[in-house]
């Protein structure tokens, strides 16, 4: 009895979660489709000067507000490389792409909490540019 | 009655504004909005039985886990073992990372440290069944360092944001 009791209990507390935060999750999941609609892949090989600090800067924040499967980040990464954009680049692009989420912050700041968010966001953003700094300077005494 | 998100909950509103979205690009454009409506079909099932997972586990854990349990693995003072546990998840899990919100705010609530959430969602940037396609864009020295450098960040990120979180 006390056994089923629990399982109910457990039940209705993970069905209220559901209810909560379905909505969210719905939306989420049709703003990243509609910014991969709205975004021309195009734009990412637009946006690289030439220039690896202010590429870096422009992959990590390209990355950032995209989102979807990594694949397609590997995919636009390892063109970008063949048409001379820096690995510094492709590394912030590629990362912030899965560890910073602009178009899912809606989601995570109403589930997590706003001060969380933000502050994961930020310090995932800084350390990709940080990352993709150390691989090249790594990568140059391998 | 005018909807604004005071007199509407947070998370109704926001679907609201996506919806409205939806309809101000049908106006601009049918043939955007009709990709991205397929494409969020197409996604729904896609993450279906990940979000399925995800409340799965919810309710085990609201079954097994009590806040002790938790507390003893990824709570205070757990040290390496709920940075080995927080990290591994992340690498384990699957899916959109925003699946993954409601389980992470079901386990703080029991008692799992912030810094072991940051690891967590950090750590997802390895994605194991992808390293292949990534040695062969990148090239295996990248892959490996880069996977490194993720762990490390994981922790370096975690810190900092608990240590911010517990100041503000």
């Amino acid at each position: 009895m006390l056994f089923s009791h629990s399982y109910k209990k457990a039940f209705l507390k993970t069905l209220g979660s559901f209810i909560q935060v379905i909505p969210i999750l719905i939306g989420t999941l049709f703003l990243v489709s509609w910014l991969q609609a709205v975004l021309s892949k195009d734009i990412f090989y637009r946006v690289f000067s030439g220039n690896t600090i202010l590429d870096s800067l422009a992959g990590a924040l390209f990355g950032s507000i995209s989102g979807g499967s990594p694949i397609t980040s590997y995919i636009i990464g390892g063109e970008l490389l063949q048409q001379g954009v820096s690995l510094t680049a492709v590394t912030a692009f590629i990362l912030t792409w899965v560890t910073v989420g602009v178009i899912q912050l809606p989601a995570e700041l109403l589930i997590l909490g706003k001060k969380f968010a933000i502050a994961r966001n930020i310090v995932s953003f800084v350390s990709a540019l940080m990352v993709a700094i150390f691989i090249t300077l790594t990568l140059a005494f391998i | 009655m005018k909807i604004t998100p005071r007199n509407i909950n947070g998370r109704y509103f926001f679907l609201i504004i996506v919806a409205v979205l939806y309809a101000v690009t049908s106006i601009i454009d049918v043939s955007i909005a009709k990709r991205a409506l397929e494409a969020s079909l197409a996604l729904c099932l896609q993450v279906l039985p990940i979000l399925l997972l995800g409340f799965t586990l919810i309710f085990l854990s609201n079954i097994f886990l009590d806040t002790k349990k938790i507390v003893k693995y990824v709570g205070k003072d757990v040290g390496i073992k709920g940075w080995a546990a927080s990290i591994i998840g992340g690498i384990m899990s699957s899916g959109p990372i925003y699946i993954w919100y409601p389980l992470l705010s079901n386990l703080r609530e029991k008692g799992m440290k912030n810094s072991f959430i940051v690891a967590f969602l950090y750590s997802r940037a390895i994605k194991v069944p992808l390293l292949p396609l990534m040695i062969y864009y990148f090239g295996l020295s990248f892959t490996l360092v880069l996977t490194l450098y993720i762990i490390v960040f994981s922790v370096i990120n975690g810190v900092i944001v608990d240590k911010f979180l517990n100041k503000v």
